[in-house]
């Protein structure tokens, strides 16, 4: 059964264009809204038979249309998309802060937003005070509060500052509390937009494993954010929505992969034709680079145990006498850099030209997972002088078809890379090894 | 991966919130869920009324001196001119009692007006980011006003010291006319909150309205002094059936003036039915627009 069920879900927004700068649905002022209702009875009293005045300065706009999808309990979900494709407003309906305009959703457990964090702190109030405030805010009990309040106090590494006003914290305190009280909530469902872009990167990863944690104790995760690696580090399924409608759904990778792809640009295969527009300095440019398989063909997709070919092609613009070192670098999903490949013989390279760089990662190497393609061509004499650096041009995604496991095991394996080495097992000879 | 059963969601039900475990929303049909929620969420109400005394009484000494200070000072301004310059009537009692009596509820009722009449702008950022009956808010407002209005009892309190004037038994009906002047005063401000989350420059209207609302009712003199053909009409103001009320059950010897009182009451709440409705077809609004 599942846990969230979304049918039909509509959002209508009116946009008047009247008023202010933005044209955006902001309050209206009684003066404007007076003078023009006055205007409207004007107008119908000079033009009693023509249509309807009112609408003609008003645009509706659907933040969200015909969404519909389930999610399993224990899910963990990444919602992505471009600005504007109504990620805020989804988590908004789902989470009550805003009613929707047609169809229906059906919420099987308690749900806790974490929308802002730190919402309702007050300033002139105490890390302690404020930690009562904004647990019952986000739905905690005060029981509930005082149970966890220690646990709360050590997660934010504030214990010395508790009863300080909290205008007074760094704005790195201020958040680590807030995140703490959020982070402490025991919903069945969490639904969390990026709130995590603040904070030091290390409170961020502290943020990110008890997220997980939340997750791998069978509560359901959303998770709005346009950080792909921390959306694929931390979920299992993904979500895209484009233009108020959701585009595409599946294991993250897919939909991450998608995500890129419909951005354009990034993809398996780049090719810069203008050469204004190659990446590089005056000495070398980029002009392509691709990632395939033997076969050739295009998909993103390659299967665990076929190789993948990474082809890059640049142009030596003028012979500098340095010796160009072209190179890949590998990253996965959630950003951890796996391994970069240079070539292994360098020496024609200083000459002027066109030149090809060509990898090849053997069957059985990667994991499976979503990776980054970078390119990175340098050239080292004296100074490292760096001619290009595009991180992440390249996304393709490897797949296990479950065809080649060693074991019964079917789940997913974890690692990096997971290459096959060579192994024995058999019956140890009992007398020499106990 | 472990995956919790049944026990895990019977375990943490008692201590989170006693929201519902199974939610349907659907379009246009958010209200039924809505008087539940009230009662889920009256941990937060008390809560954000706690927030805002403390807050208020906090900052400074100017706080707690303020609510003392405002109401002494129009106190001695009314008895100035409306009984040495004016020479109204006192019935009786001396008049900075006469107009304290009636400062107590009105005081009450500004407050909660004002305050709560700007609240939801105030507290925006929580109502966009996070789910609650938002009728919480404008209601915290007349809590934080109770307790100023519980400061300006102990004054009136010294002020009969002071002046050696025993109230009459009648003092025991007080919190009826208080929970009158509370459901005058929430009727308001839930129109006001409402309308000021739409329209934003409601609010420089308002601190007007409280003004004009000062002087139409009988707190600078005795109601006694309004002809007895224009008592019904008088008495639409249902701050005029709570100030009446505050007098006779402290001071005791004017009669309440009982036809003009119902309709007070009457008005009063039909303000209250009318603003919570309005505020209730206001509210899904609310995140949106703000």
């Amino acid at each position: 059964m599942s846990i969230i069920k979304v049918e039909n879900l509509g959002k209508k927004y009116t946009i008047g264009h009247d008023l202010n700068a933005g044209g955006a649905y902001r309050y209206q002022s009684l003066r404007e809204s007076l003078a023009h209702s006055v205007r409207g009875i004007y107008q119908r009293l000079r033009h009693p038979l023509s249509p309807n005045i009112e609408n003609t300065d008003l645009e509706e706009f659907w933040a969200l249309k015909d969404l519909n999808f389930e999610i399993q309990p224990g899910d963990r979900v990444g919602i992505i998309g471009r600005n504007g494709a109504g990620k805020s407003t989804l988590l908004k309906t789902l989470c009550r802060i805003t009613e929707p305009t047609t169809g229906r959703i059906e919420i099987a457990g308690r749900v806790a937003s974490l929308l802002e964090v730190g919402t309702g702190f007050h300033p002139e109030l105490t890390g302690r005070e404020n930690i009562f405030l904004n647990g019952a805010i986000l739905g905690m009990s005060r029981a509930d509060i005082k149970r966890r309040f220690d646990e709360i106090v050590a997660f934010a590494e504030i214990e010395k500052f508790l009863d300080t006003p909290v205008k007074r914290y760094s704005s790195g305190m201020y958040v680590r509390l807030a995140f703490a009280v959020a982070a402490h909530l025991e919903p069945e469902i969490l639904i969390v937009d990026e709130v995590l872009a603040v904070g030091d990167a290390q409170f961020q990863k502290k943020c990110l494993g008890k997220m997980e944690e939340v997750g791998k104790e069978g509560r359901t995760v959303l998770f709005v954010s346009h950080n792909m690696a921390m959306i694929t580090g931390l979920c299992s399924r993904g979500m895209l929505l484009k233009a108020g409608g959701l585009t595409c759904c599946g294991p993250v990778s897919n939909v991450v992969l998608d995500y890129y792809r419909d951005r354009g640009g990034r993809g398996t295969k780049v090719h810069y034709r203008i050469s204004d527009e190659r990446p590089g300095d005056e000495t070398v440019h980029l002009v392509s680079a691709e990632v395939t398989n033997q076969t050739g063909d295009d998909s993103c997709e390659f299967m665990i145990d076929s190789s993948v070919i990474f082809k890059l092609v640049y142009h030596v613009r003028r012979s500098s006498g340095r010796q160009i070192v072209p190179g890949f670098d590998v990253k996965t999903a959630d950003g951890t850099y796996a391994f970069g490949i240079p070539p292994e013989k360098t020496s024609l390279n200083s000459d002027q030209g066109v030149f090809e760089f060509t990898a090849s990662i053997p069957p059985n190497f990667l994991n499976e997972g979503t990776y980054f393609v970078g390119i990175a061509i340098y050239s080292f004499e004296g100074v490292r002088m760096t001619h290009v650096h595009e991180p992440d041009v390249l996304v393709f995604n490897v797949k296990d078809n479950l065809t080649d496991r060693p074991n019964p095991y079917t789940g997913p394996i974890a690692g990096v890379v997971r290459p096959r080495f060579e192994t024995s097992l058999e019956i140890a000879n009992l007398k020499a090894s106990l | 991966m472990v995956f919790a059963g049944e026990g895990y969601i019977a375990d943490t039900a008692g201590s989170w919130l006693s929201m519902p475990a199974r939610l349907v929303i659907e379009a246009g049909k958010v209200n039924r869920q809505y008087f539940k929620d009230l009662v889920a969420y009256r941990e937060l109400f008390l809560l954000l009324a706690w927030r805002d005394i403390l807050v208020r009484y906090k900052q400074t000494i100017i706080g707690i001196a303020w609510s003392v200070l405002r109401p002494l000072l129009t106190m001695v301004v009314f008895t100035i001119v409306f009984g040495r310059l004016a020479k109204m009537p006192s019935d009786g009692v001396p008049y900075p009692i006469l107009v304290f009596v009636a400062l107590l509820p009105w005081q009450f009722f500004s407050n909660t007006v004002s305050e709560g009449g700007n609240s939801l702008i105030s507290n925006a950022s929580m109502i966009s980011k996070v789910y609650f009956p938002r009728i919480i808010i404008p209601t915290t407002a007349m809590i934080v006003s109770l307790i100023d209005f519980l400061i300006s009892t102990l004054i009136l309190s010294a002020l009969m010291v002071w002046f050696q004037y025993v109230p009459t038994w009648k003092v025991v009906f007080l919190p009826l006319f208080l929970g009158l002047a509370a459901i005058a005063a929430l009727g308001i401000t839930y129109l006001v909150s409402a309308l000021n989350v739409k329209y934003r420059d409601f609010r420089h209207v308002l601190p007007f309205i409280i003004q004009f609302g000062l002087y139409i009712s009988p707190v600078g003199f005795s109601s006694s002094v309004v002809p007895d053909r224009w008592r019904m009409v008088y008495s639409l103001n249902p701050m005029v059936g709570v100030i009446d009320g505050f007098r006779w059950a402290i001071i005791g010897n004017t009669n309440l003036y009982w036809p003009g009182f119902f309709l007070s009451v009457g008005i009063a709440s039909l303000l209250f039915v009318i603003g919570f409705l309005f505020f209730r077809r206001m509210e899904c609004e609310f995140a949106d627009v703000i």
